[in-house]
């Protein structure tokens, strides 16, 4: 047995009492009397639903918390503007979000009530000790210490650390050092000062801030293991609905997984100052079904359609800039350092999720990207209207 | 030899003697070496740059309390941020907790002046080189975008963005020089007050009976010996990858970006708490002074700050849970950080002790230290849950952390110097400030603060990363962050009024006499404001609360003081 797994043993002990068990009807009860929104199609109760049942069930009282704090987090929820998830570390849709989440409740709990016995007394003493009329000018009795009190109040903080240390450590080695199933799906992202490269070695797909992987399921469980690297500064993947984030350091490959449970688009972005449009590096991951993943994956392993009526288009592509940064498989452009576009307008946004992929925005975006994403890597592309156009018409056709 | 009058060439007749006058006047505030004057140069230059760098949070502000504004632009609000963080740590916080150390210590242990006076004045003018410095960069830091730019790569600095490739023109140069020069100041104040605390204590004064306040920035002072230190390192390194072909940070020829991030937050971390100790050293004399008590628990309260000085080292990792470690390192950093939370619980439970049984005063000083005392509670749990390193992975970098670092630095911190100036704001100028415009300022400012600090909490959980200049309005944080927006309007607001407390006070304050709070440390038995050579005779001590003495000859301390 070696020294790590015992380790988790001995904590796997303490995590009987430390996860938030929850009566999963409770749960939802209260969620929907907060009128939650249905998003983007998310269906949230179910994957709400699903989660609860995933974890044990606990004592009534642990129970009932949990409730208040999914009643709270739901609240959150329910401020929701638009038709759109927004990307809340309350409303975890993966496996380590889950854990993290769990904690999350119990650390809360603890904290929570320190809190109201410490500000109880604090409230208590500046009442109940404020200077009366009666008491003029007398000074009230000195009392200088008192070891007996001190070393009660030093060993309660003590135990306190030390249950609350055991629990995160459990936590911490569950998410970190959880095994690679066999199933599970290989992505390797690479961080661009503005904008995320997506690559699956297994597959030989190469595309860009829009990452598309399978739904897992516990009968079907297949996470998805993602490579972490940088290619100029420090960026942070992070998509709160699935997991924690996790830096993209040049030169320091990292790793983290996530395993959406329900199909859906989840939303997140960039969490590492890395430079002048930092706030517009957007992340979209699409959960998608197994015959949806599929489909996408045969898709997206055919070179892009090459239609003859936007030749002219292509012919600008290949004649100009465009080329040295940008790759379309079955062209002459072969560029690495911006987007991969061979399959361009499968995606829903350009630009990093700065702008919806529109014939006009293209176009605007070529004109001048600082229009959209000032600062943005990219120059202006300096096209006549025409050019610009054809080039949008065939860039409209890479499907 | 400071205070002598010094010959201005020309006749001195009419108008012109009164302009000779003025400048001698002026003069002296530029060459004196007494460490009352440098303490007062010291907490003016930092209201001075509080003022500035609040400017720019409001802007911050402004352009957050809509999704897409277009206030500022990208590179202006990248500036602005970063320069607010640098300037409310290096050119605020430090100055003025020193300027008050400064002011006190002497003060506090009887003593005539700070042990080396010139290192002292050469510590200050350093300091406010460093300024200098740093604000010169939006005149002459041209960077990426033209002529004129300000450091844009947030306070903390990560490397590779710092290198030349990402960052060309001189704005990150002077970023690092202004904090190099002024780091150089800080470490000739912490040597000054280490030597006057170590070996100007008067007559009767034992270690165990010094002031809490002066034990403290005895603490924070050896604390910054050490911390400063990798930080100037790391600055140095930064220059020799900029300009002499390193490549300590350059991870394309053999360094490692995380070296940077590692250096840095061993400074960042112990940082906090040369920020945060003052801030008890401050409410350890404020809270027994207004509840009529000694201090709980005297020999507990210097234990526990000494043993967060020293825990304090342990902990820089806890910036760095979502680069990678390994899950034993995470561990580790877990245990060494949750672990500080004993120390500093000890403290609240002496703080409330000290309040029990008492008979508490509610002036303006004790209202700002009850609201230190609330919020440094809350500060302190939330960075128990940021502890946890797997919720650590989702809040990180989010504005959960940007509440909790602020329910630090201002609900603790400034909650504190505030406190600091209502207290011995009179004993420096012989005025009291107002008690109406300072319950103004305390009332809009808790008020203000809360709205804040309270709802940027929510708009981190709802996932909102900090250093963003804009956000999309789907996302949900809107509403949110026009509140954050009015609530930092109603702090701008307060301060204001703050400052103009500071200058109408001066002028029309109540005359404030020797002891205007009926308080127990020798710098109260002084007239205020204090003579240059601070007692005219050398006091001598029997016991922590000399003037308690004093004031009760038939209940002394001495006689009970462990």
């Amino acid at each position: 047995m070696t020294c790590g797994s015992r380790v988790r043993t001995y904590l796997s002990l303490l995590s009987k009492w430390a996860r938030p068990g929850a009566d999963p009807s409770l749960c939802i009860g209260s969620e929907s009397a907060q009128g939650l929104p249905s998003t983007d199609g998310i269906a949230n109760r179910d994957r709400k639903l699903s989660t609860m049942r995933s974890q044990r069930s606990g004592s009534s009282i642990r129970a009932r918390l949990t409730c208040a704090f999914c009643a709270l987090g739901s609240a959150f929820y329910a401020s929701a503007q638009g038709p759109k998830a927004i990307p809340s570390i309350l409303a975890p849709a993966s496996t380590p979000a889950n854990e993290i989440y769990g904690l999350s409740l119990f650390v809360l709990l603890i904290t929570g009530s320190i809190f109201v016995v410490v500000a109880g007394l604090l409230a208590y003493a500046t009442i109940r000790f404020r200077v009366r009329e009666s008491d003029g000018l007398n000074e009230p009795p000195q009392v200088y210490g008192s070891t007996q009190v001190e070393l009660a109040w030093t060993v309660i903080p003590v135990l306190i650390v030390v249950v609350l240390f055991l629990t995160t450590a459990r936590i911490i080695f569950a998410v970190q050092n959880a095994p690679k199933p066999r199933s599970a799906l290989d992505v390797t992202v690479v961080g661009h000062q503005f904008w995320w490269e997506f690559r699956y070695p297994s597959l030989g797909i190469v595309t860009a801030n829009e990452l598309h992987v399978p739904v897992s399921t516990k009968d079907d469980p297949r996470p998805t293991y993602l490579r972490l690297l940088s290619a100029d500064v420090d960026h942070s993947f992070w998509v709160p609905q699935l997991g924690g984030k996790t830096d993209l350091i040049p030169n320091h490959p990292n790793e983290m997984w996530i395993d959406p449970q329900q199909p859906g688009l989840y939303l997140g972005q960039c969490a590492q100052f890395c430079g002048i449009e930092h706030a517009k590096m957007l992340i979209r991951i699409y959960a998608d079904t197994p015959r949806e993943f599929e489909a996408w994956v045969n898709k997206q392993q055919r070179a892009g359609a090459q239609d003859a009526w936007v030749a002219q288009g292509r012919r600008v592509l290949e004649t100009e800039a465009c080329m040295n940064c940008h790759t379309i498989v079955g062209t002459a452009a072969k560029g690495t350092f911006g987007p991969d576009l061979t399959h361009l307008a499968s995606r829903a946004t350009i630009a990093a999720g700065a702008a919806a992929n529109t014939p006009a925005n293209l176009r605007a975006w070529i004109h001048d990207p600082d229009t959209i994403k000032p600062g943005a890597l990219m120059p202006a592309m300096q096209l006549s209207d025409e050019q610009n156009a054809e080039l949008v018409a065939y860039l409209s056709t890479l499907h | 030899m400071a205070d002598r009058i010094l010959p201005i060439s020309g006749t001195l007749h009419g108008a012109e003697s009164r302009r000779g006058a003025a400048l001698e006047w002026l003069h002296t505030w530029v060459v004196t070496v007494d460490h009352k004057k440098l303490g007062l140069l010291y907490v003016v230059y930092a209201i001075f740059f509080l003022l500035v760098a609040g400017a720019e949070a409001m802007a911050i502000r402004i352009q957050l309390a809509f999704p897409h504004n277009h206030f500022v632009s990208a590179e202006t609000y990248n500036e602005f941020f970063t320069m607010h963080g640098t300037t409310m740590v290096f050119l605020v916080g430090m100055p003025i907790l020193f300027g008050f150390a400064n002011y006190l210590v002497p003060l506090m242990i009887g003593a005539r002046d700070m042990a080396f006076p010139r290192l002292n004045a050469f510590s200050f003018w350093l300091t406010a080189l460093g300024g200098l410095f740093l604000y010169f960069s939006f005149i002459g830091g041209f960077g990426l975008y033209g002529m004129g730019s300000a450091p844009d790569v947030g306070w903390f600095a990560y490397a590779p963005l710092t290198a030349k490739a990402f960052t060309p023109g001189h704005n990150t140069d002077y970023w690092a020089l202004a904090l190099i020069v002024s780091g150089f100041g800080t470490l000739g104040t912490a040597i000054n007050i280490i030597a006057t605390t170590l070996s100007m204590r008067c007559r009767g004064m034992t270690l165990f009976r010094m002031p809490l306040f002066v034990w403290l920035f005895l603490v924070v002072s050896g604390l910054t010996l050490v911390t400063i230190t990798p930080l100037t390192a790391a600055q140095a390194m930064l220059l020799i990858d900029r300009y002499l072909g390193g490549h300590f940070f350059d991870a394309q020829a053999g360094g490692s970006p995380i070296v940077w991030i590692h250096f840095f937050w061993i400074f960042g971390h112990p940082e906090v708490y040369v920020l945060v100790l003052p801030a008890f050293a401050i409410a350890n004399e404020i809270i027994p002074v207004f509840s009529r008590k000694a201090i709980f628990g005297y020999p507990a309260m210097v234990a526990a700050s000494v043993g967060i000085g020293f825990v304090s080292l342990t902990v820089w990792a806890h910036h760095m849970f979502t680069v990678g470690m390994t899950a034993v390192g995470n561990s580790f950093f877990v245990l060494s950080t949750m672990v500080v939370g004993i120390p500093t619980g000890i403290k609240i439970f002496n703080w409330l002790a000290t309040l029990w049984g008492g008979r508490i005063r509610f002036a303006t000083p004790m209202l700002f230290s009850i609201g230190f005392l609330f919020q440094f509670l809350l500060a302190g749990l939330t960075g128990i849950m940021l502890s946890v390193a797997p919720w650590n992975w989702q809040l990180h970098n989010t504005y959960f952390v940007i509440a909790h670092f602020h329910y630090v630095l201002v609900g603790a911190i400034v909650f504190c110097i505030f406190a600091a100036i209502y207290y011995w704001y009179p004993k420096a100028t012989g005025k009291m400030l107002s008690e109406t415009l300072g319950k103004w300022h305390f009332w809009l400012f808790v008020i203000g603060f809360h709205i804040t600090f309270d709802t940027m909490h929510f708009v981190g959980l709802l996932g909102m990363p900090r250093s963003i200049y804009t956000y999309e309005p789907d996302r949900g944080w809107n509403t949110l962050n026009l509140v954050i927006s009015i609530g930092g309007f109603i702090q701008a607001i307060a301060v204001l009024i703050f400052a103009w407390n500071l200058i109408y006070s001066y002028v029309r304050g109540k005359e404030a006499g020797n002891d205007p709070w009926d308080a127990w440390t020798l710098e109260w038995s002084t007239p205020s404001p204090p003579p240059s050579y601070n007692f005219a005779v050398e006091p001598v001590v029997r016991s922590r609360r000399p003037l308690w003495d004093l004031k009760h000859p038939q209940d002394p301390d001495w006689k009970y003081e462990r």
